[in-house]
């Protein structure tokens, strides 16, 4: 006990001299100097990996083309993969690319000759050196559109049409929320973060399913865990700096107004999620274009709008700014439709929705101090039946759209 | 005589030159062999796989002989198991086991009547045995607990009997797990001509055979003599109204039955070659493992006439080829 004392006080001194900095640095100039050593040395007593190379390739991008089928390929595994040989439905067939083996991390595109038959199923089987095979289904052959200029004006029409209009039109309650008491906003409120936290939840799920499908070499599900509490973390901040921003202004009474605003980018990133989803289901032939989805879209998003104007019941925003919160929470949804449609990739996408969610998440916890009234305890039953029906109403919704 | 040594030279240069100088070989370009099914990337590199089915087709390995006390020949070989990684496919490895450092193993011939003698040198790290198809006592059987039994890596043995009866016949590894020692690569022909011999003709060897490259139990790639395709990338040439004699046998592991197609053309067929009547004229036949049969024909035109399996699946995963017809 005493000996330690010692020592301690002894290191201490023997640090004095140098600058905090210089102190801070040395470990790391060591661990430098451990890798460099070790490395040096060829890595004594680590033999080679014993066992077969592993081999694993992720699809990221499927593309149908009259003929032919082009696979975007990226080894996420350990090793370096050389496909040697490609068969279609169990016959091998020409193809063009991956002529080199693909290291880790590296993508290419395999151009493979085959005379598809559209809303056939079809199984590309990619046999490599080793003889290992990696399998990737096709469900349903449709030929992937052209990215043009008529097909991105569809994808942007598809998303102010699932995105904007609906959330417009949900602003709309804006005037009769603010002639009802009290109590009911609040139930009101309430409502809005069960909306809120069923669309959190949606997200998470979507997003960890479509990582669990795509390449794992940047992380996987991880990215959905990581994009939430990106989100989270950035949104706390921006709404800190708004609030004694606003303090220092002391312009009182505009807590509602940027509420309002952090619920748009919150469901404006949970919209891009949406618009991607509908831009990939589109590409792959999976979306039925039609007035049914275009009715569930619209109905499941009026919600949001109105979870947007609920918190600013009691202020008077311009139409200008109302206009601006519209578009942040609903134009997303163009933009992630381009995006899916033309330049999908599983690692963005499930690291979106991760965000999605954690935008939402953030936002619940600034609208939770509003569910109560400053004399209540708890929560009362009206605001528990304004949660349960905000879920009950997104859940029914819901089931209208499925992409 | 070990015949380790393998490519043999019957009539290996001419064959092999033919063979490099062909316009069609290889779709290295990426485009499908003239429309049909094919490998990227030309051909496997024969040289080191240490065969060539081209070569592998009309190499009949006779054996050395000698004259026994009462008269009869003593015919003899040696034939050693070995383990080699081989080329299956175009930039496909596969570690294959093999008897005399090819698959199919050397195709044995001899002729009814005579003492065989088969010496068998166990060059693998695993305990193999040769089984021959043929009428012998169950000490030669090559089977586990049974005569010598498992032949231990290192070991060797010696199998003797009498040819009989004349035919076609095969011979494979009996080891457990049997499927594997088999679809690893060994086995081979055995041919047991009749004393009375067969009409003269150009005679050939294939040996429908599979792969199963990522051990799941069913084949990724298909062939006659080992490597698919080799028949398309570069056809087998053959002579018109000549009587050509194909001896078939079938040892593909994983699935049911198997089958030859020609083109074009009909054939004689005698099932188990245990005949010199054909069973039937017929241009398809189906077999199961094991099962083997000659095929006699004469082609009365030129041209190119396709032979496959007619289960379209193992044809364009490999099991394909020509023959091209010529003056």
């Amino acid at each position: 006990m005493e000996a330690g004392q010692v020592t301690a006080d002894d290191a201490r001194d023997a640090n004095r001299g140098l600058p905090a900095w210089a102190l801070g640095l040395v470990p790391l100039l060591l661990v430098v100097a451990a890798i460099g050593a070790f490395s040096a040395l060829g890595g004594p007593g680590l033999g080679e990996r014993r066992g077969p190379p592993v081999e694993a390739l992720a699809v990221e991008r499927t593309t149908l083309v009259p003929g032919a089928i082009e696979l975007t390929v990226r080894n996420d595994g350990p090793d370096p993969v050389a496909v040697a040989q490609v068969a279609v439905n169990d016959a091998f067939t020409a193809f063009r690319g991956a002529g080199e083996p693909i290291g880790r991390l590296g993508s290419e595109t395999l151009v493979i000759a085959q005379p598809w038959i559209e809303g056939e199923a079809y199984e590309v089987s990619l046999l490599t050196s080793t003889g290992a095979t990696i399998t990737h289904a096709i469900d349903a052959a449709v030929l992937t559109p052209a990215a043009d200029l008529g097909f991105f004006g569809l994808m942007a029409l598809l998303g102010i049409y699932v995105g904007v209009i609906p959330i417009a039109l949900g602003m709309l309650w804006l005037p009769w929320i603010r002639r009802i008491p009290p109590a009911w906003l609040r139930a009101l409120m309430a409502l809005t973060v069960g909306l809120l936290g069923f669309l959190a939840i949606d997200a998470t799920l979507e997003g960890v399913e479509l990582a669990g499908e795509g390449s794992q070499a940047f992380g996987g599900v991880a990215l959905v865990f990581l994009g939430a509490a990106v989100a989270y973390l950035v949104l706390t901040g921006v709404s800190s700096w708004l609030s004694q921003r606003r303090r220092a202004s002391a312009a009182a009474g505009a807590s509602g107004s940027s509420l309002a605003m952090l619920i748009a980018v919150g469901i404006g990133l949970h919209n891009l999620g949406e618009g991607l989803a509908i831009g990939t289901a589109y590409t792959t032939g999976a979306l039925a274009l039609g007035a049914f989805l275009v009715v569930g879209f619209a109905l499941h998003n009026t919600t949001e709008g109105l979870a947007i104007v609920a918190p600013i019941a009691s202020s008077r925003p311009s139409l200008g700014r109302l206009a601006a919160l519209g578009v942040i929470a609903g134009a997303p949804a163009v933009l992630g439709a381009w995006i899916g449609a033309a330049a999908f990739n599983t690692s963005v996408a499930a690291f979106l929705f991760g965000a999605g969610a954690g935008a939402i998440v953030q936002v619940i916890v600034q609208l939770a101090p509003s569910l109560r009234a400053a004399d209540e305890r708890g929560l009362q039953p009206r605001v528990v039946g304004g949660l349960l029906a905000g879920l009950a109403l997104m859940f029914a919704t819901g089931l209208l759209v499925s992409v | 005589m070990l015949h380790a040594t393998i490519p043999h030279s019957h009539g290996g240069a001419a064959a092999a030159a033919e063979h490099d100088a062909h316009p069609g070989a290889g779709a290295a370009d990426g485009h499908a062999a003239g429309g049909h099914a094919g490998f990227r990337g030309g051909q496997v590199d024969h040289r080191a796989n240490g065969f060539d089915p081209h070569l592998i087709l009309r190499d009949f390995d006779e054996g050395t002989t000698s004259r026994l006390p009462d008269g009869r020949t003593l015919r003899e070989w040696t034939i050693a198991a070995a383990e080699q990684e081989i080329e299956v496919a175009p930039g496909v490895k596969f570690a294959a086991w093999s008897y005399n450092g090819r698959i199919p193993g050397p195709t044995l011939r001899a002729t009814e009547g005579e003492r065989l003698r088969i010496r068998f040198v166990n060059g693998g790290r695993h305990p193999h045995t040769i089984h021959f198809h043929g009428i012998h006592p169950s000490a030669a059987d090559g089977v586990a607990a049974l005569g010598a039994g498992e032949i231990p890596p290192g070991g060797e043995t010696v199998y003797e009997f009498d040819a009989a009866p004349y035919g076609l016949h095969l011979y494979h590894c009996h080891v457990r797990p049997l499927a594997e020692h088999i679809a690893k690569g060994l086995y081979g022909t055995f041919i047991i001509d009749p004393k009375d011999p067969r009409e003269q003709a150009d005679e050939m060897v294939m040996v429908m055979n599979g792969f199963d490259t990522n051990f799941d139990r069913a084949n990724e790639i298909y062939a006659a003599n080992t490597i698919g395709f080799a028949y398309s990338d570069t056809p087998i040439r053959v002579k018109r109204d000549e009587l050509v004699r194909l001896y078939l046998v079938n040892v593909l592991e994983y699935d049911l039955i198997n089958s030859f197609h020609l083109h074009g053309n009909f054939f004689d067929y005698i099932p188990t070659g245990t005949s010199k009547q054909r069973s039937e004229l017929t241009d398809t036949v189906m077999l199961c493992q094991g099962q083997r049969g000659i095929l006699e024909m004469r082609f009365p035109y030129t041209g190119r006439y396709m032979f496959h399996a007619h289960q379209s699946e193992f044809t364009e995963l490999g099991w394909m080829g020509f023959f091209e017809v010529t003056n």
